[in-house]
């Protein structure tokens, strides 16, 4: 039966009033469900997935069930644990710890049958299909690649050994600890100065998120502090008018906002940072550079859009530049935010059609997806922006669907739909 | 009585089908609302409604759900009738069949009790830079 012919079958029997309830005996649906756990000895062949983050992860779980288990999969991951960054503001906050937020790889490889690699990768030979780690090698059919992002220097070179003194903390860790210590040292009437890299960057409202946090701290244990944002962006990249009128409403004349400002220079010793506009000092610096795609995608030459980010299909997320490579989450260039629930968007996809490619049937050519985002502008109150994408079979791209949009205010319900959020995707992604 | 031998035919087909279609590939998870459209976008709800609708944190769970109701709430959101925080803006952004299906496919996930990963202790080897 082809697709339209089932299409229009569902359609009718749905019309009919058909009680689905008898559709889950199909022999298929079982075959599906059944010893996802187990390793099936019939491989039709191995995928290797460079990164265990919430791309990675996604797409490594979701291959070995839609595959029914029929396709092997390793993961290869430098950490050896999963931090989050998302809810990882609130460390400085004060509401969250870095414990909070720190989990296990294990569950994944034990539920799904995911073969684990506790390895950095150094070389990719594409031509040969070989992957080098720091302690071995391993070959593959198909490669995804999902390394997350790396920190640009090249602007401002002696940042990249000082990051004890000026954490980005855009890599939750031990960086977010130490940011948080430098604040909680912070005398009342301190200064704390962030930036915020050119768009794009990983996460859009995130450096807003993080002014919030740190606001509500100082607000709460030395409110006669400031913060500045200099932002290199013409204005307020993500939640816009929401930001705005939180600084005003609950956290007035503390955050002073500074459009326009790319940092030229920084000064380590005195925490001086110079734009071209001011010079400004700060009590405790946090500087986000700008990002590029991680190490992997550049050791596989698939960072052809500007050197920076990898082009791919947005039906398969195959890279542009090399057969059999795919590249998912804050990697890629795209129109879409740089976001963990993006991240798992693009792996699912890119996961389906790995699968569908591997057993030479076609991938869904248009794909949806729904992505939603929060931000906790205090210790409880959050808000959302909320969009379906849709594949643009003319452009090509993953187009916002009527629809979309932001809270009209921070609430604590939203609070709480944030932290069920958090609870439900490391769910999804670690286990 | 009509609507049950619409039933009775209808699951025949369904199954002769599906039946048919395990054979061409025996690791197909294909079924009808099993598809690689439906499948990537039902997962695409799991950061708030759980693996396979099975939600955690008290958000409301979507595995085993009846179809109608799914379907009835859906389309509340998507024309405004029901009030919503956040479920207009992914209710309006699907199409009338997407909804359908994606009903069907939640209604036939099992209820399981999602695994709720364990927070550890950051080690103090730990370094992503
Ligand atoms: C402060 C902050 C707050 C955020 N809040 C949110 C939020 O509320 N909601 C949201 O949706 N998103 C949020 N984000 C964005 C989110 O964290 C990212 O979009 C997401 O982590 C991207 O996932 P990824 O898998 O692409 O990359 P990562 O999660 O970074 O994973 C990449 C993995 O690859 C591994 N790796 C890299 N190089 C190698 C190598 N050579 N060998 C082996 N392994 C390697 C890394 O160790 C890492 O584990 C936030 C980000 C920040 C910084």
């Amino acid at each position: 039966m082809n697709n339209v012919k089932r299409r229009a079958f569902i359609k009718n029997t749905i019309k009919a009033g058909f009680s689905l309830g008898a559709v889950s005996l199909a022999p298929s649906f079982l075959t599906a469900c059944a010893g996802l756990n187990k390793q099936n000895t019939k491989t039709i062949g191995r995928v290797v997935v460079i990164g265990g983050g919430y791309a990675g992860l996604t797409a490594a779980k979701y291959i070995r069930i839609w595959s029914a288990g029929s396709i092997e999969v390793m993961v290869i991951e430098k950490s050896s644990q999963f931090v989050s960054c998302p809810l990882s503001n609130l460390v400085l906050g004060g509401s969250k710890s870095i414990h909070d937020l720190t989990f296990g790889y294990d569950l994944v490889q034990k539920n799904h049958g995911v073969t684990w690699i506790k390895d950095e990768v150094t070389t990719i030979d594409t031509t040969t299909k070989k992957i080098t780690m720091k302690r071995g090698e391993v070959s593959y059919d198909r490669l995804i690649i999902a390394p997350g992002i790396d920190m640009m220097y090249d602007t401002l070179p002696n940042l990249e050994t000082a990051q004890q003194e000026i954490p980005h903390a855009w890599k939750a860790g031990w960086q977010t600890v130490n940011l948080r210590k430098q604040l909680e040292a912070m005398p009342d009437g301190g200064v704390f100065v962030m930036n915020v890299p050119r768009a794009p960057y990983r996460c859009p409202p995130g450096p807003y998120e993080r002014a919030s946090q740190v606001a509500s701290y100082l607000k709460a244990h030395k409110p006669k502090s400031k913060i500045i944002v200099l932002d290199a962006n013409a204005e307020i990249t993500s939640k816009k008018g929401l930001f705005t009128k939180v600084w005003v409403d609950i956290y007035p004349g503390m955050v002073d906002y500074r459009p326009n400002n790319i940092i030229a220079e920084v000064d380590v010793k005195t925490k001086t940072v110079k734009t071209d506009f001011e010079t400004v000092t700060a009590s405790v610096l946090n500087i986000i550079p700008p990002q590029r795609a991680g190490k992997p995608a550049q050791l596989a030459g698939v960072d052809n859009a500007d050197k920076r980010w990898c082009e791919v299909s947005f039906i398969t997320y195959e890279s542009t530049a090399v057969p059999n490579i795919h590249v998912i989450g804050d990697a890629i260039d795209s129109n879409l935010p740089k976001s963990a629930h993006m991240a798992t968007n693009q792996a699912r996809i890119c996961a389906s059609a790995v699968v569908e490619l591997m057993f030479n049937r076609t991938p869904d050519p248009a794909p949806v997806f729904a992505n939603t985002c929060y931000s906790f502008v205090s210790d409880k109150e959050a808000m959302h922006v909320a969009t379906v994408y849709r594949f643009d079979t003319n452009k090509k791209i993953m187009v916002a669907a009527e629809g979309g949009g932001v809270s009209l205010k921070p609430s604590v319900q939203e609070g709480d739909y944030a932290q069920a959020w958090a609870a439900n995707i490391w769910s999804d992604v670690l286990t | 009585m009509m609507k049950y031998s619409i039933f009775i035919s209808l699951s025949v087909i369904t199954f002769i089908i599906s039946v048919a279609h395990a054979a061409e590939v025996v690791s197909s998870t294909e079924t009808f609302s099993n598809t690689p459209h439906i499948r990537t976008l039902a997962a695409s709800c799991a950061a708030c409604h759980g693996s396979n609708g099975n939600a955690l944190h008290g958000n409301a769970v979507l595995a085993g759900m009846d179809g109608d109701k799914f379907t009835a709430a859906m389309v509340a959101f998507k024309d405004g009738s029901r009030p919503a925080t956040v479920m207009h803006r992914h209710a309006k952004g699907l199409n009338v069949d997407e909804i359908n299906l994606l009903a069907e496919y939640f209604s036939k996930q099992k209820r399981v009790p999602s695994q709720v990963p364990q927070p550890q202790t950051l080690k103090s080897s730990h370094e992503q830079r």
